[in-house]
């Protein structure tokens, strides 16, 4: 469990978080969603240590993440932030494979290296193992962070807007793979999404920001109404139900 | 990661050891020409030097001295001095993430000129490796100043990164030079900025082992550092302390740099030009890949001072001059060339 207490983080009299205190349950899907600047990615961060909290405390499975070396906390939680930008020339396969430098230290044993195998082949890549990040396309090489990210085999893993960069049928894909990852290997899995219908269609839980803090969060059904989405968009959306599954209508 | 020196392509149904040989045997190729380069290093001078001239009795004694004080000695230089400074480079590269950084566009090297100026200035009478460890100080100073500068400018086009660094050893060079020039030093600090081996002789090179033993602790730590270029993010997520690895590689970066200021003088280029010229081959795993750039730089550097000793037979062209010609022309080529991948 990702236990949130109390956390904020302000940039001098900006505040970007105020006070989100969260319980994030083991195993499923959870999707962050809200406008624009409602603090989604920096929280994400946060609780990942790649960003400082300016107060509160983050434990994940009791472990606080401010205090827990880096290496230890590496084999449990993994994150991907977006706008990846390796400048590095690895190739698909390197890069995967780094995924399992907590456990190796470079060192790769060959359990690591079935490791990475699988992870490719979960994201339908060797056709391109053996190229350069930088000769992929943008849709491609997000399939190669995501693996690297699986590869770390981590019980938590959480991903800043994975669906950037994919075509509608590889942002279906990725969502299928995410929710397997979680019905399959156990996996909790955290998402910051803008998609509200992907989020609906996907996810166990919702939480909605908006200006910093929780406005909402509960399972789909819950959040998946005219009223809580206008309340965290400031936007009236119809909600229809198609096949069982709360869709927002919000393109016109 | 691979294996040590390993890539293997399922693609093309070898086998890891089977691609592990064939590797084995591209870098023994390269090894072999570097050793033909170094024994015609070692055969060129004004002294004669021919087998029969070693085994002949009259001249016998002759020879083998110039070999030992003088021929040996500069080769050697030349094979530790260009392996340290392509993988400095390359360090520098993976650091900053910038494929246009080395330790002369960084500020890196006319920090270490100013610390070497300073000490002698100061204690002129100050053993060598005193002297070498001040201007690694220095040079560690001005690049972590570089670095903060980075972080302070807003816009980072690829380009601005070298021109920061550029501008700012053009800082420091000015100081140093005024300096230099009113204390009637302006010599010495010619020798450093130029790099030349004509002076290597038995006792004055072998600093530059230090050189060669810090490339090696590099590449002890060539995933740390290559995660470490992959950025701060991507390397906190695996667990990896990110800013002390950029600190050990800058403080190698800042120790080698000024080995080869104090010892030979600067090599312009190489540390830009083997880098980029290895990424693009083989890409940039360090585990892989500080291999060839350690046989490339000891390769060119081999070559360019060959150049300088035989063009204009029995004078010599300092090898600064002739990387410099060589290099500038190699780095058009590969900015015109590779321009997509580069800028």
């Amino acid at each position: 469990m990702i236990e949130i207490s109390n956390v904020s983080k302000s940039y001098g009299d900006t505040i970007v978080v105020r006070e989100v205190s969260l319980q994030i349950p083991r195993r499923g899907v959870t999707s962050i969603i809200g406008p624009n600047g409602a603090g989604k990615s920096t929280l994400l961060s946060m609780i990942s240590r790649l960003a400082p909290m300016t107060a509160g405390t983050v434990k994940v499975d009791g472990l606080d993440v401010t205090r827990t070396p880096s290496d230890v906390l590496a084999k449990r939680l993994s994150i991907l932030r977006q706008d990846n930008r390796v400048g590095s020339r690895l190739t698909v396969r390197d890069l995967v494979e780094f995924g399992r430098y907590p456990y190796s230290k470079g060192r790769l044993t060959p359990e690591d290296r079935a490791q990475a195998d699988k992870a490719i082949r979960f994201l339908d890549l060797q056709a391109y193992s053996d190229r350069f990040l930088d000769e992929l396309s943008g849709g491609q090489r997000q399939r190669a962070y995501v693996a690297m990210v699986l590869c770390q085999d981590t019980d938590y893993v959480l991903f800043d807007e994975p669906l950037n960069n994919l075509d509608m049928k590889h942002a279906v894909g990725m969502m299928k793979l995410l929710r397997q990852a979680a019905d399959t290997l156990g996996k909790t899995i955290v998402l910051v999404l803008h998609d509200i219908n992907f989020a609906s269609c996907y996810s166990d839980y919702i939480v909605a920001m908006r200006d910093g803090a929780v406005v909402r969060h509960g399972p789909p059904d819950v959040i998946m109404t005219s009223e809580a989405i206008r309340d965290v968009y400031d936007m009236d959306v119809e909600i229809q139900e198609i096949q069982g599954r709360r869709i927002s209508i919000y393109y016109t | 990661m691979g294996g040590p020196l390993c890539h293997v392509k399922p693609s093309t149904g070898r086998t890891r050891r089977e691609c592990c040989r064939r590797i084995v045997k591209r870098l023994l190729l390269a090894a072999t020409i570097v050793i033909a380069l170094a024994s015609i290093s070692l055969l060129i001078g004004v002294g004669d030097l021919s087998l029969q001239a070693l085994f002949s009795p009259q001249e016998g004694q002759y020879a083998t001295q110039v070999l030992l004080i003088s021929r040996i000695p500069r080769t050697l230089a030349l094979i530790l001095a260009g392996t340290a400074m392509a993988v400095a480079g390359t360090i520098m590269q993976m650091l900053t993430r910038n494929r246009f950084v080395e330790p002369s566009t960084a500020g890196t090297v006319e920090s270490a000129s100013l610390g070497l100026l300073i000490v002698t200035l100061f204690a002129p009478e100050a053993p060598v490796i005193v002297k070498m460890l001040v201007a690694g100080g220095f040079a560690l100073a001005g690049t972590a100043l570089f670095l903060r500068i980075l972080k302070l400018v807003p816009l980072r086009s690829v380009l601005t990164v070298p021109l920061v660094g550029i501008m700012l050893g053009g800082v420091i060079g000015a100081i140093t030079t005024f300096f230099a020039y009113r204390f009637d030093l302006l010599q010495s600090l010619n020798a450093w900025t130029t790099g030349d081996f004509s002076g290597v002789l038995r006792g004055r090179y072998e600093l530059l082992w230090i050189a060669f033993a810090l490339t090696l602790l590099a590449y002890l730590a060539a995933d740390r550092l290559t995660l470490a270029g992959m950025g701060r993010d991507f390397a906190t997520n695996l667990g990896l302390r990110y800013r002390s690895v950029v600190s050990f590689g800058l403080i190698i970066v800042a120790m080698v740099t000024a080995t080869i200021v104090v010892t030979v003088g600067m090599l312009p280029f190489l540390g830009l030009i083997v880098p980029n010229v290895v990424s693009l081959m083989m890409g940039d795993n360090m585990r892989r890949s500080l291999p060839w750039v350690a046989l490339l730089g000891a390769g060119l550097v081999l070559a360019c001072d060959i150049i300088g000793r035989v063009a204009y037979y029995p004078y010599e062209i300092p090898i600064g001059t002739i990387m410099g010609i060589i290099g500038s022309g190699l780095f058009l080529f590969l900015l015109l060339k590779g321009r997509e991948r580069l800028a």
